[in-house]
C-alpha cells in the first residue's frame, strides 16, 4: 500500500448532475421489506442514478447500553440476544469472552467447544438466511428465501432443544455454558450438519451461474480494500475485498486454532463476491462443525470458581471481539466493582459496515441500492441498539 | 506489538510538544491506554497510523465514557497538639477530582495483524459545548462513531465533516448517556390551559426547566 491510509478517510466525492433537471429526493424506508427492518435512506436522486444517500438511523433505538450499565453483568447477557436477533449464540459468546476478560476467568474445554458448534451453527443459519433475503430482494420472490428458511428451521429447532428458545438463546455464561448438550442431541446436530451441503449444492446450482444474479450483482458496489480497512468495516465484507483477516484466524479466541480451516477471500468487493463469501463460509463452517463433533471432549460445562450471582470484577476495563457472522463483534467493559458495568458498550460490526453505504451506492440505480444494502448484512436490533 | 513505553516515546520524538501519558488498567485484561493531549492528537494518531512499524490502519471502536466529578475520601495521620502535648492524629481529608468526558478508541492494524492499542482523549470538563479533535479525518469507521458519542455523550468533535444527531431525534436536548441524566416522565405530555394541568406542567418539567421551554408555558398563566 503506498498511499497513506488517512488520505482516503475523505467523504465520498459529490457528484454533480449529469442531467439539467432538479434532483429528485426520495425517502426509501423505514417501512420496506428490502430495508431489513425500520431503516431509513434520504437519496438524491439524477434520473435513476443515485447522487447523494444519507442513511437515517434510530427507528429501534432503546439505548441498550444505558440499560446495560444499570443491571447486573449476568443481566445484560439474555438482552444481548435481542442485539443482532439472527446470532443470539454469538453475541452471547462476545459478550460472554470480554467479562471473561475483565475478570480473568478461565473455560472449561467442553464449553468451549459446545461454543464453537453453536456459534458455527449460528453463522450457517444467518448466512444461509441473507442469501435468501437478498435474492427476494433481487426480485426472485419467495422459493430461495423458503428454501434457506427450511435449513434454518432444522438449527432453530437444535437452539430451542438445547436452550428452551429459537432465537433468543441466552446460553452462554461467564466461565462456561448453562446446559450440556446430551448424547442424543449431538446426533440430532451431527446429521443437520451432514444434510446441509446438499442444501448448499442445490441453492449455488441456483445461483452462482444465474445469468439474471450475476447481471444484478457484478460489478455493483465495488469497494477498495484500502477504504475497507479504513472506514473499519469486517467480516464478510472486507474478505470480499480480498483482505485476508479473520479474527478466529488471527485472535484465535477460544479453541478455534485447533481446527483446520481456510479463510475465503474476494477479489473485486463487488455484491457478487460479498455473496460468494457467505456462501463458501458455510463450507469452511461444516468442515469446523465436523472436526469439533469429533474432538469435543467430556467434561464440565462450567468453570466452579464463577460466581454469577452477586458477580464482582475487579476494577480495570477490557475489550473483547469475536468473529460473528457480520463481522467483528466487540463488547467495551468498564468495571469499578461494583456489580453493574460503569460502561457497557457494544461494537456493532453491520452499524459501521454501514458508513461506507454512501461511498458504495453512488453512481449505481435505485434498484442497485436494495441490492447493495442487503449484502452488507444489517439487522436493526444491533444497528440502533 | 511494542510496548506502550516504547510507543509513546518514539509518538513524543515524532510529534514535537506532543503530551503523552500512559493510564494504566489494573484489571487483568492487560489492556492500558494512551492519553493524549488535544492539541496534538490528530498529528499523533496520524503518526500511529502511518508508521511502518505500528501501521494501526484500523479504528475498530470508539467509544465516550462519563466520569462525574468525585471526592475520595482519605484518612491521613497528622501530628497534632491536643492539649497542649503533641500526638498523631487521624484526620479524614476529602480530595476532589473534577470530572470530565472521554474518547476511548481501540486501534488495531490489519497489516500487521496486532492490537488493540487504547488511547484516550479527554474534555477539561464536563460542560455543554465540550469539544476534542476528531478522528474521522484520518479513520473513515469513526465518522459514525463520532456522530452516537456526540448523540449520547455532548462531546462535540472539531474537524467532524458531519456532526449530527445519529441515534436520537434532531430535536432532542440532553445526553442520555451522561451519568447524571434525568429521563423527561413522558415524551409526549402537552400541557394544556387547565388549573390542575397546568401545576402537573410545572412539576413534569420542573427537572430540567432550562432545558425544554415549558417555563415559557406555564408563565404565560
Amino acid at each position: 500500500m503506498t498511499t497513506a491510509s488517512h488520505e482516503l478517510a475523505q467523504s465520498p466525492p459529490r457528484m454533480t448532475s449529469r442531467l439539467d433537471g432538479e434532483l429528485l429526493e426520495v425517502s426509501m424506508g423505514p417501512q420496506h421489506p428490502s430495508t431489513h427492518g425500520v431503516f431509513r435512506m434520504n437519496v438524491a436522486l439524477d434520473g435513476e442514478i443515485v447522487v447523494k444517500l444519507k442513511p437515517v438511523f434510530g427507528y429501534l433505538h432503546r439505548n441498550h447500553e444505558k440499560i446495560g450499565e444499570s443491571t447486573s453483568y449476568l443481566g445484560s447477557m439474555p438482552y444481548t440476544d435481542r442485539l443482532d436477533y439472527f446470532c443470539s449464540m454469538t453475541n452471547n459468546w462476545a459478550y460472554a469472552l470480554s467479562v471473561e476478560k475483565l475478570a480473568d476467568i478461565e473455560v472449561p474445554e467442553r464449553a468451549e467447544y459446545l461454543r464453537v458448534i453453536l456459534a458455527e451453527l449460528t453463522r450457517l443459519q444467518n448466512h444461509a438466511s441473507l442469501l435468501g433475503f437478498l435474492l427476494s430482494d433481487m426480485g426472485a420472490w419467495g422459493t430461495p428465501l423458503m428454501y434457506a428458511f427450511r435449513e434454518r428451521e432444522k438449527i432453530l429447532d437444535l437452539f430451542e432443544s438445547l436452550s428452551g428458545s429459537r432465537m433468543m438463546c441466552d446460553y452462554m455464561r461467564f466461565g462456561g455454558c448453562r446446559v450440556d448438550a446430551g448424547p442424543d442431541w449431538m446426533e440430532r446436530a451431527k446429521k443437520v450438519v451432514d444434510a446441509f451441503p446438499r442444501f448448499l449444492d442445490e441453492f449455488e446450482k441456483l445461483i452462482v451461474s444465474n445469468e439474471i444474479l450475476i447481471v444484478r450483482t457484478q460489478e455493483v458496489g465495488k469497494m477498495s480494500a484500502e477504504l475497507a480497512i479504513n472506514a473499519g468495516i469486517t467480516g464478510p465484507m472486507l474478505r470480499a475485498c480480498g483482505v485476508n483477516y479473520d479474527l478466529r484466524k488471527v485472535d484465535g479466541y477460544g479453541v478455534y486454532p485447533r481446527f483446520k480451516f481456510r479463510v475465503p477471500l474476494g477479489d473485486h468487493g463487488d455484491c457478487y463476491d460479498r455473496l460468494m463469501m457467505r456462501a463458501l463460509e458455510m463450507r469452511e463452517s461444516i468442515g469446523i462443525l465436523k472436526q469439533a463433533f469429533e474432538q469435543l471432549p467430556a467434561g464440565p460445562i462450567m468453570n466452579p470458581k464463577v460466581k454469577l450471582r452477586a458477580f464482582r470484577p475487579p476494577v480495570g476495563e477490557a475489550y473483547g471481539r469475536i468473529e460473528g457472522p457480520k463481522g467483528e463483534l466487540g463488547f467495551y467493559l468498564i468495571s469499578d466493582g461494583s456489580p453493574n458495568p460503569y460502561r457497557y458498550r457494544v461494537r456493532p460490526p453491520s452499524f459501521i459496515n454501514l458508513t461506507v453505504l454512501e461511498d458504495l451506492c453512488l453512481g449505481h440505480t435505485v434498484a442497485d441500492v436494495m441490492v447493495i444494502l442487503g449484502s452488507i448484512d444489517i439487522v436493526m436490533g444491533e444497528v440502533d441498539r | 506489538m511494542e510496548s506502550l513505553e516504547q510507543v509513546k516515546a518514539r509518538a513524543e520524538l515524532a510529534v514535537p510538544g506532543a503530551r503523552i501519558d500512559i493510564v494504566p488498567n489494573s484489571g487483568p485484561s492487560q489492556q492500558a491506554s494512551l492519553l493524549l493531549d488535544n492539541e496534538h492528537a490528530t498529528a499523533v494518531v496520524r503518526f500511529l497510523c502511518d508508521d511502518p512499524a505500528l501501521r494501526l490502519d484500523s479504528c475498530s471502536n470508539a467509544t465516550g465514557v462519563d466520569w462525574l466529578d468525585r471526592t475520595v475520601k482519605k484518612k491521613v495521620k497528622v501530628k497534632k497538639l491536643v492539649d497542649g502535648v503533641e500526638k498523631e492524629v487521624e484526620e479524614t481529608q476529602e480530595e476532589f477530582f473534577p470530572g470530565y468526558l472521554e474518547a476511548v478508541y481501540h486501534l488495531y492494524s490489519i497489516a500487521h495483524k496486532h492490537g488493540p492499542l487504547v488511547i484516550r482523549l479527554r474534555t477539561p470538563d464536563r460542560a455543554e459545548g465540550a469539544r476534542l479533535p476528531s478522528l474521522t479525518p484520518i479513520y473513515r469507521s469513526a465518522e459514525f462513531q463520532e456522530r452516537e458519542i456526540f448523540d449520547l455523550y455532548g462531546i462535540r468533535f472539531d474537524g467532524h465533516p458531519d456532526l449530527r444527531r445519529i441515534l436520537m431525534w434532531d430535536e432532542f436536548v440532553d445526553y442520555p448517556m451522561r451519568k447524571d441524566y434525568r429521563e423527561p416522565d413522558d415524551y409526549e405530555y402537552e400541557p394544556t390551559p387547565h388549573d390542575d394541568i397546568l401545576e402537573k406542567a410545572k412539576e413534569h418539567h420542573s427537572a430540567r426547566p432550562q432545558l425544554d421551554g415549558a417555563e415559557n408555558i406555564t408563565a404565560q398563566q
